[in-house]
């Protein structure tokens, strides 16, 4: 089982799902974050803190998102570990408003 | 501009309590750039408040928590002080004069009344004391509850009663491998217990459970998920609710409470009832608990407001055990202000406030006892966090001309009144021992439940 982050996060990076993380183990690119499976503990936290719904437990994902999990793995541990809210993007509103949230 | 916070005079923070809040504020203060030293007094000689004593001994994942709070005990600066109670072995006065400022961290102890009839007959629990006594706190060591009787209940579902249900449910098998109390389990291997009722006092789309706690009660080896189909009828509001698109939680839950109308006995012994719209009203017996007497509800007022309306009709339920899982609730402690209703310290963005709501100097305070019982483990890294800021942001007011000694000014009033406290390599003796027990019976650790066990350790 892991905790994933999806494709509504990209151009979202609210980052609220950060702030609430016991373990620090979000990590961020230019676009969006990711979860790293081997630090989080599947606590949950951070799932109901994303306006645009876009973190999943693992049992719960779309057929169309499941390849989210193989991408979490394999980015976050490659990139630096977000460990405190960042500012949101540019495009932040403006994509959750098209997401309809 | 005051120089409070550099090398040569350190901000000295005295924080209590050391749950994940305590653990948080602390990281946070000493990341902050500033010149800090945190003395986190805790009452027990163990640290990690509920991670070690209130999360399931079955979900051991979210325990490794602990590797985070390790590991900001080993930050310069930080420093640990346990089997301190502050209140009684050292007063708030004491750590006004020795530290510049003090965040109240100690969480929610106590629990909530019903305020029914027969609510203190012998079979009537507290969620706090069954959860204290099966995960080997050592205040609950010496509690005995009798689980000889077919029927309990449990009163409320949030995710505390979900994990007094899971536990009274699972077979010994499911549970020997944990870290839970060997008093605990020798005990529930002589459990009786076949029906486990959770009773809701509104409605299935209201019940406080996370899914992913209850979809658990689908996989349990020896025990099967009940419901009435009945049960899931719901009301317009509930509807609304139900439909927001901000809900997701709901629809999950009420998929799962769906599912379980469905599940057939398939020769498990034990079954969970889950039911709603029902309030205790009494507790029945003649001595001891024989039954309760639950209040059929109706909902009234608009969506995502209703709350739970007597209907007039009401059933008796047989149970031998009952427990109250309604809530936490904070204790005051002598030298603050105590909100008696939400029992946590008045507060304004983790700032201790006066009776006018004006903050009270260098008092501050986070986690359940600044926001009251509810949010889980990393919820408390916000909160801690936005304490720490409110602390940081007052280091101006904070700045005194006398000299704050901090812990230095702490071990002398502790070694006055004979109190023997101990540091974080002290504690790390007594883990190491509890893992090396456990280890012999093929657990994580076997807790150590008394205070003189622990202390005879440390030799
Ligand atoms: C039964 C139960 C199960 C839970 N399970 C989960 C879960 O699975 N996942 C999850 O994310 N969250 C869970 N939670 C929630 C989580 O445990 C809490 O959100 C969190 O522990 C609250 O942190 P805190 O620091 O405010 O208080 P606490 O963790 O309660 O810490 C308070 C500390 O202060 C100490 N203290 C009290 N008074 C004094 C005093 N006078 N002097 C010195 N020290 C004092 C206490 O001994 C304790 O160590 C659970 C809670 C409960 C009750
Ligand atoms: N696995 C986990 O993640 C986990 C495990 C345990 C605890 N926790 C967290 O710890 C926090 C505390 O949990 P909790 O279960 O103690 O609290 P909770 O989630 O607030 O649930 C309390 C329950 O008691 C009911 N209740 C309150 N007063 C009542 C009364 N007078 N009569 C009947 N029912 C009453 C509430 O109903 P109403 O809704 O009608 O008020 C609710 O169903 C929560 O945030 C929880 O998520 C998390
Ligand atoms: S809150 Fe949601 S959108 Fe924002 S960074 Fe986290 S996952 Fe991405
Ligand atoms: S599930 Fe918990 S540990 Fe995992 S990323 Fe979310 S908040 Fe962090």
């Amino acid at each position: 089982m892991a905790t994933v982050v999806t494709e509504n996060c990209n151009g979202c990076r609210f980052t609220d799902c950060v702030a609430v993380c016991p373990v620090e183990c979000f990590h961020f690119d230019d676009n969006m974050v990711y979860i790293d499976p081997d630090v989080c503990i599947d606590c949950s936290a951070c799932i109901p803190e994303c306006p645009v719904q876009a973190i999943y437990e693992e049992d719960d994902l779309p057929e169309e998102l499941k390849t989210w999990v193989a991408i979490n793995a394999e980015r976050a541990p490659t990139l630096p570990v977000c460990g405190e809210p960042m500012e949101p993007l540019p495009t932040a509103e403006d994509r959750k408003a098209a997401l309809g949230f | 501009m005051t120089q409070l916070g550099t090398e040569t005079h350190p901000l000295q923070v005295a924080v209590i309590g050391s749950g994940p809040s305590g653990f948080y504020a602390a990281e946070a203060l000493l990341k902050s750039g500033k010149s800090v030293r945190v003395d986190m007094l805790e009452r027990l000689p163990n640290p990690y408040g509920l991670v070690r004593s209130g999360v399931a001994p079955d979900h051991p994942k979210l325990k490794q928590a602990i590797q985070v709070y390790e590991k900001i005990a080993q930050t310069p600066g930080f420093n640990f002080i346990g089997n301190v109670t502050v209140g009684r072995d050292i007063t708030v006065e004491d750590l006004r004069r020795t530290h510049h400022a003090l965040i109240f961290t100690c969480g929610a102890e106590s629990d909530r009344r019903l305020g029914i009839p027969g609510e203190d007959l012998p079979g009537s629990y507290t969620a706090t004391e069954f959860v204290g006594w099966y995960n080997g706190h050592v205040d609950y060591r010496d509690r005995v509850f009798d689980l000889s009787h077919e029927t309990a209940v449990i009163i409320g579902q949030g995710n505390v009663a979900a994990d007094v249900a899971r536990i009274l449910a699972k077979d010994i098998d499911e549970l020997k491998d944990t870290d839970i109390a060997t008093h605990a389990l020798d005990a529930l291997a002589k459990s009786r217990i076949r029906n486990i009722y959770i009773v809701g006092r509104r409605g299935p789309v209201q019940a406080k459970f996370t899914s992913k706690e209850l979809k658990e009660f689908g996989h349990l080896n020896n025990c099967v998920p009940f419901i009435d189909p009945k049960e899931l009828a719901l009301n317009p509001e509930s509807e609304t609710e139900l439909a927001d698109i901000n809900n997701p939680g709901s629809q999950k839950n009420l998929e799962l409470f769906q599912q379980f109308t469905e599940t057939s006995a398939s020769g498990k012994q034990r079954r969970c009832i889950f039911t709603f719209l029902k309030s205790p009203v009494e507790i029945r017996g003649s001595g001891k608990v024989e039954s309760i007497v639950l209040e059929n509800n109706r909902l009234s007022g608009a969506a995502f407001k209703q709350s739970a309306r007597g209907a007039g009709t009401s059933l008796e339920i047989p149970a031998g055990i009952i427990f109250r899982s309604i809530g936490y609730k904070g204790r005051p402690l002598p030298g603050l202000p105590f909100d008696a209703d939400r029992g946590i310290f008045p507060n304004t963005l983790g700032r201790i406030t006066d009776q006018n709501d004006n903050p009270i100097p260098q008092l501050y305070t986070a986690g359940w006892i600044k926001r009251g019982p509810s949010g889980i483990i990393g919820t408390n890294r916000a909160c801690g966090v936005e304490t720490a800021d409110s602390l940081l942001n007052d280091i101006d007011l904070l700045a005194t001309n006398d000299r704050k000694p901090g812990a230095e000014g702490i071990y002398p009033i502790l070694n006055a009144k004979k109190v023997r406290h101990i540091d974080f390599k002290a504690w790390k003796k007594i883990d190491q021992h509890e893992i090396e027990l456990g280890k012999t019976k093929g657990k994580p650790r076997e807790k150590m439940t008394s205070i003189a066990e622990m202390l005879k350790v440390l030799g």
